[in-house]
């Protein structure tokens, strides 16, 4: 019986060859320090500057590109919905009801994704690409055009804060993909979104409410993209509309990409788009610890990624099928 | 009359199934020579080699005398053969004129000369007796007018050979007389015209020759003169009719569907097919017989609210219900069984027990998820119960035989305990132990108390498991035959009616 | 009458209409609205948008689409400078080379597409991010150009009368715009555009050449946003490695305001030349209300692409009823 290797296989070991290049190539890479009651170091590092956000956003591209589409706009959201937040902290509301306001209207704007696509049957690129400029626009017109700078303990406590010597955002990161994995384990969403990524027209006819689980995914990678706008605007002390969430969509096709998944929809895993982000900062810190620019970073990311699709591709396979040297799996 | 097209015994393989073994077919000058056969008899695939889409793995080819061995569809259209496929094959966005010269614009230059296109254009569809503004978008005209473009960008590369796939399926009464006008005035100036059908009235007011294959061989030409319906029906779904009326099954079941639980008022889809009334009681079944494209699988369709009916009713227990979408039918207690297995059954990388319980887990919602246990119990049961051939229960759908993906999607619906399953062609493309398999699991739902709508190309099985029988003919109802009255024999006859 | 009212023709008299409504609102509301000038600097700032924006039309016709735009624009720029102010090449020779490297990088994408079966726009966001990274590695910072010929030509132009020059960007932009319209509708080649975009199936069954006329699409996407990127080079003298961002955006918009069909098959040319005057003019009227945020800009390009694409969407519609 010839068992398929479990979808994380690939990811990890990329990330584990990536971890090893760098403890052989930069002395001290695995270096860990205990200092004033918290843990420091590159491994932390990796996961709290870099990674969190991509991890939380990588939570809902995960669901959109398993039905088979894509969000564009998720680092609009983030502008959005940090901006939203700056300005209510600073117009003294409280922290449940500044971060609450954020995240409903990067929400809302996910579900205004999602009826384009759903109900309009605009393309996912399309109806994203508008929400990505107009979703931008919002947060600049929202702020003037201006870098909010805000002030909250408890923020910033959850940006920035450590709990049992591990930073704080470790604990909502890993809770939000805990939270998200058992919600959709203990409902069908998770069954329903595989279905409707893999064979639309076959789930519709079971029954399945593709048009529900359209308007679902879309508002959830809202909601993410809202998150980790807090985060990042938290982090900083200050919403900046114009700069904040650039590119960042890139980031969450790539960690869902890198992670295994498919771009034609169907099978996910949360837990390999999760490897997926590691991986992804660990790379963008070896290009950095190489003296790789950091505005030259994407030139590696776009290449994994048309990389990883080129092997997807059924074509490539029968190609190299042919020259024996791979066999694809 | 001088041979134009002519084929010895053409094999064509797709790894180890045989779609065509060793057809002959002469094709003449000046003559409409109908194909005719009922799925998978081949059709498609011969037109295919004759023009270049696929390549025959045995035979060989003649065209006015030269040996034809096309490789691409430009060399069978450069040889003289053209070909109107079924679904129009022009481009909607595109004038008309464009698309009877795409390609062959006549040029200046690098540019093109847009009234000498439009010129020639009109002149092509002249030669069809037709006179209209060669300037519309294509897309905006009438399905008839499209296909008359086709035929005109036929005419207008010199062809000597036209293949028409299907022309009338979506054309009214009066088009298709239009169309046969064309047809009868191209072959009286010697054009040779392979014409496919599955409407017999067509066929017979309309071709000179006819050729009948049937899994892929060829069993005969014959004038139409000199072959009466009847035989026509039975050579193309096999057997002499006189060996199979003698062999056929007794029905020996008995019941008054026009009293049963569901039933069928003049129920239309406008363009489609209908309209259709009858009913269907609880413990019965149902079947739906008629050849290809005469409506089978557009009534079932409508059923379950895939492309809903624009008049007429459905009631269910005395009360009307709406069937607008799948889910809807779902609640009425429908369940439906696509023909189209792999568009619209299978969700292939998902597994085997997945499959089984996602029409269940629809109706329930995505919030009263199926326990996991309880989920584990249903696959379990169903792959035990209906033989289902697989590694386990998590294996993914996708790498199943098809009539064990056959035997999955049976058990899909089976799960939701509906009041009415609608089968179309449930027997297709599965090996001959499944099928029988199949049929005994049908008649076991219905002891059990469940209604099932049975849609077959093979009317052996209709008669074998079926107490009434609607009869379709040109997307409508012929006949309705209850209890006794079904047999080959009656349900042929109904068929081949003039 | 009747006919030129047809749903075919409605997208762009649409366009047409709030080009209008726009500018005479605008000349009405701001005293100095109505004036050479302003009409000049209108066209001036945005000849390589429309240079781009033609091209981006090109691929939306033939069904694709072509994220990359903005990034091989800015790539252009940079590629340029270099070449002339850090190698020293003679200037036409330069920009030859610019334009041959846009066509080589959208032609590499385009046989990407076709070869492999990839999403375009999968493609072309990696492609994205591969030409603006690949402008930082050239070089961080903007360079700026200073070279005789480049004065030179910056300075040249048609003269209007009055002290006014239609400069050398909006002469390229109406020739670029006069060819496109040539080829789109003239050549074989463009009809196959129009014909891969309606259906490629039907197109490849009348034996068209549709892997050919694909990666030439988007070779001819890559050689226009590099066309683009010279034209900024001159207006601006400067190659800069963030210039264009998000100009795919305005690219598209642009396309789909002057009536091109997201899903292909349909467009004009000229519909998109009109696109571009409308983005521009509601530009040049944030300029003129100075108090107004510039965030405005986006929303409006956002709102009024969404506004489009749902007309669209409604003529379909209505023409599937009919």
């Amino acid at each position: 019986m010839n068992r398929r290797r479990s979808p994380l296989w690939w990811p990890l070991a990329a990330l584990v060859a990536l971890l090893a290049f760098n403890a052989l190539a930069s002395p001290g890479f695995f270096h860990l320090e205990w200092k004033e009651g918290r843990l420091y170091g590159t491994l932390v590092d990796i996961f709290n500057q870099g990674a969190r956000v991509p991890m939380l956003l990588a939570l809902g591209m995960t669901l959109v590109i398993a039905t088979g589409g894509v969000d564009l706009s998720v680092g609009s959201l983030m502008a959005v919905s940090g901006a939203v937040a700056a300005m209510q902290v600073n117009a003294g509301a409280s922290l449940g009801q500044a971060a609450g306001l954020g995240l409903l209207l990067s929400s809302g704007l996910g579900l205004a994704n999602g009826w384009l696509i759903a109900k309009v049957r605009l393309q996912p690129i399309i109806a994203t690409l508008v929400m990505m400029v107009a979703g931008r626009g919002l947060a600049m017109l929202l702020t003037g055009s201006q870098m909010v700078p805000f002030k909250d303990e408890g923020l910033r406590y959850l940006a920035n804060g450590s709990l049992l010597g591990l930073p704080v955002p470790i604990y909502g990161v890993l809770g939000a993909a805990l939270l998200t994995g058992w919600a959709l384990r203990r409902s069908a969403w998770g069954l329903f979104i595989e279905a409707t990524g893999d064979n639309e027209t076959a789930s519709r006819l079971a029954g399945v409410p593709t048009g529900g689980v359209r308007l679902l995914v879309y508002t959830f990678s809202g909601l993410c993209a809202g998150m980790a706008g807090l985060l990042e605007a938290s982090n900083i002390a200050a919403a900046d509309p114009a700069r904040m969430g650039e590119t960042r969509e890139l980031d969450a096709i790539f960690a869902v990409v890198a992670g295994g998944a498919a771009l034609t929809g169907g099978r996910f895993s949360l837990a390999g788009s999760l490897v997926g982000a590691l991986l992804l900062q660990t790379l963008t810190l070896t290009l950095y610890n190489q003296n790789v620019p950091p505005a030259v970073a994407p030139v590696p990311k776009a290449l994994v990624i048309l990389g990883v699709c080129l092997l997807h591709s059924p074509k490539l396979r029968e190609q190299m099928g042919r020259l024996r040297i791979f066999t694809p799996a | 009359m001088s041979c134009l097209l002519q084929l010895r015994g053409i094999e064509k393989r797709f790894g180890s199934f045989a779609a065509l073994r060793g057809v002959s077919l002469e094709l003449r000058a000046g003559e409409i020579h109908a194909l005719m056969g009922e799925n998978g008899a081949g059709k498609s695939t011969l037109i295919k080699v004759i023009t270049g889409v696929h390549q025959a793995t045995g035979g060989s080819m003649e065209m006015a005398g030269r040996a034809h061995r096309p490789r691409r569809p430009q060399q069978a259209e450069s040889a003289g053969i053209s070909t109107v496929y079924q679904e129009v094959n022009l481009l909607p966005n595109l004038s008309i004129a464009e698309n009877i010269m795409m390609g062959r614009q006549p040029m200046w230059g690098p540019f093109i000369r847009p009234v000498e296109g439009r010129r020639r254009a009109r002149a092509a569809l002249a030669r069809l007796g037709l006179e209209v503004d060669v300037a519309r978008p294509l897309g905006a005209c009438a399905v008839a007018l499209q296909q008359m473009a086709a035929i005109a960008r036929a005419l207008d590369q010199e062809a000597r050979v036209l293949i028409l796939d299907e022309p009338t399926s979506s054309l009214d009464a009066r088009e298709v007389a239009e169309l046969f006008a064309v047809l009868r005035r191209l072959r009286d100036q010697g054009m040779g015209i392979l014409f496919v059908s599955h409407f017999l009235d067509q066929v017979y007011a309309l071709s000179d020759r006819i050729t009948v294959l049937r899994d892929g061989g060829g069993v005969g030409t014959w004038d139409v003169a000199e072959l009466p319906r009847l035989d026509l029906v039975g050579h193309m779904i096999g057997k002499p009719v006189a060996a199979r009326a003698a062999e056929s099954a007794r029905n020996e079941f008995r019941g008054r569907a026009a009293a049963g639980f569901f039933q069928v008022e003049q129920l239309e889809r406008r363009g489609v097919a209908g309209p259709f009334a009858f009913g269907v009681e609880a413990g019965g079944a149902t079947g739906l017989a008629g050849l290809l494209g005469s409506g089978r699988s557009e009534l079932a369709r409508m059923l379950f609210g895939i492309d809903p009916a624009t008049s007429g009713k459905v009631r269910v227990d005395g009360r009307e219900v709406a069937l607008h979408s799948p889910r809807a039918a779902m609640a009425a207690g429908l369940a439906f069984c696509s023909e189209d297995r792999k568009v619209e059954g299978i969700v292939p990388s998902l597994s085997v027990r997945e499959n089984i319980i996602l029409a269940l887990q629809a109706s329930r919602g995505p919030l009263r998820r199926l326990p996991e246990c309880e989920q584990a119990a249903l696959a379990e049961k169903f792959i035990q119960a209906l033989n289902i051939k697989t590694r386990g229960p998590e294996t993914p759908m996708g790498t199943l035989s098809g009539g064990n993906q056959q035997k999955c999607l049976l058990a899909r619906w089976m799960a939701v305990q509906p009041r009415l399953l609608i089968l179309d062609e449930p027997t297709r493309g599965i090996d001959i132990g499944a099928k029988g398999e199949i049929e005994a699991l049908c008649a076991e739902l219905r002891r059990a108390g469940l209604a099932i709508l049975f849609i077959s190309g093979e009317l052996d099985e209709v008669v074998r498991n079926c107490n009434q029988v609607v009869v379709l003919r040109d997307r409508r109802q012929a006949a309705v035959l209850e209890g006794g009255a079904i047999s080959l024999q009656r349900i042929m006859e109904t068929v081949a009616a003039a | 009458m009747s006919r030129l009212l047809s749903s075919r023709l409605l997208p762009l008299f649409a366009t047409a209409l709030v080009l209008l409504v726009l500018f005479a609102g605008a000349g009405w509301h701001y005293e100095h609205f109505f004036s050479a000038r302003v009409v000049l600097n209108l066209f001036k700032d945005r000849a390589f948008l429309g240079v781009i924006a033609l091209g981006m039309t090109f691929v939306i016709v033939s069904g694709g689409i072509d994220l990359s735009v903005g990034s091989v624009m800015a790539c252009s720029t940079v590629l340029l400078a270099t070449l002339i102010m850090g190698m020293g090449w003679p200037v036409p020779l330069a920009m030859l080379v610019t334009l041959g490297f846009g066509a080589a990088f959208g032609g590499a994408q385009g046989w990407i597409i076709q070869a492999y079966r990839i999403p375009a726009f999968l493609v072309t966001l990696a492609g994205l991010f591969l030409a603006r990274g690949l402008a930082f590695m050239l070089s961080p910072r903007s360079l700026e150009i200073r070279h005789a010929v480049y004065t030179d030509i910056g300075a040249r132009g048609l003269p209007l009368g009055d002290g006014l020059t239609f400069t050398l960007g909006p002469i390229v932009f109406v020739a670029v715009l006069a060819a496109a319209i040539a080829v789109a509708h003239g050549t074989r080649f463009g009809r196959t555009v129009y014909a891969l975009g309606g259906s490629e199936s039907s197109a490849a069954l009348m034996g068209l050449p549709v892997g050919r006329t694909r990666i030439a699409v988007y070779a001819l996407c890559g050689a226009g946003a590099a066309l683009g990127g010279i034209l900024s080079t001159v207006a601006l003298g400067s190659g800069d490695p963030t210039r264009g961002t998000g100009l795919e955006l305005d690219a598209i918009a642009a396309a789909v305001i002057g009536g091109t069909v997201l899903s292909g098959g349909r467009g004009w040319m000229v519909g998109t030349f009109l696109g571009v005057l409308i983005l521009g003019t509601i530009k040049t009227i944030l300029d003129f209300e100075g108090s107004l945020d510039p965030a405005w800009l986006r929303i409006a390009s956002g709102g009024l692409l969404l506004g489009f694409i749902l007309l669209q969407k409604l003529i379909a519609i209505r023409a599937r009823d009919i």
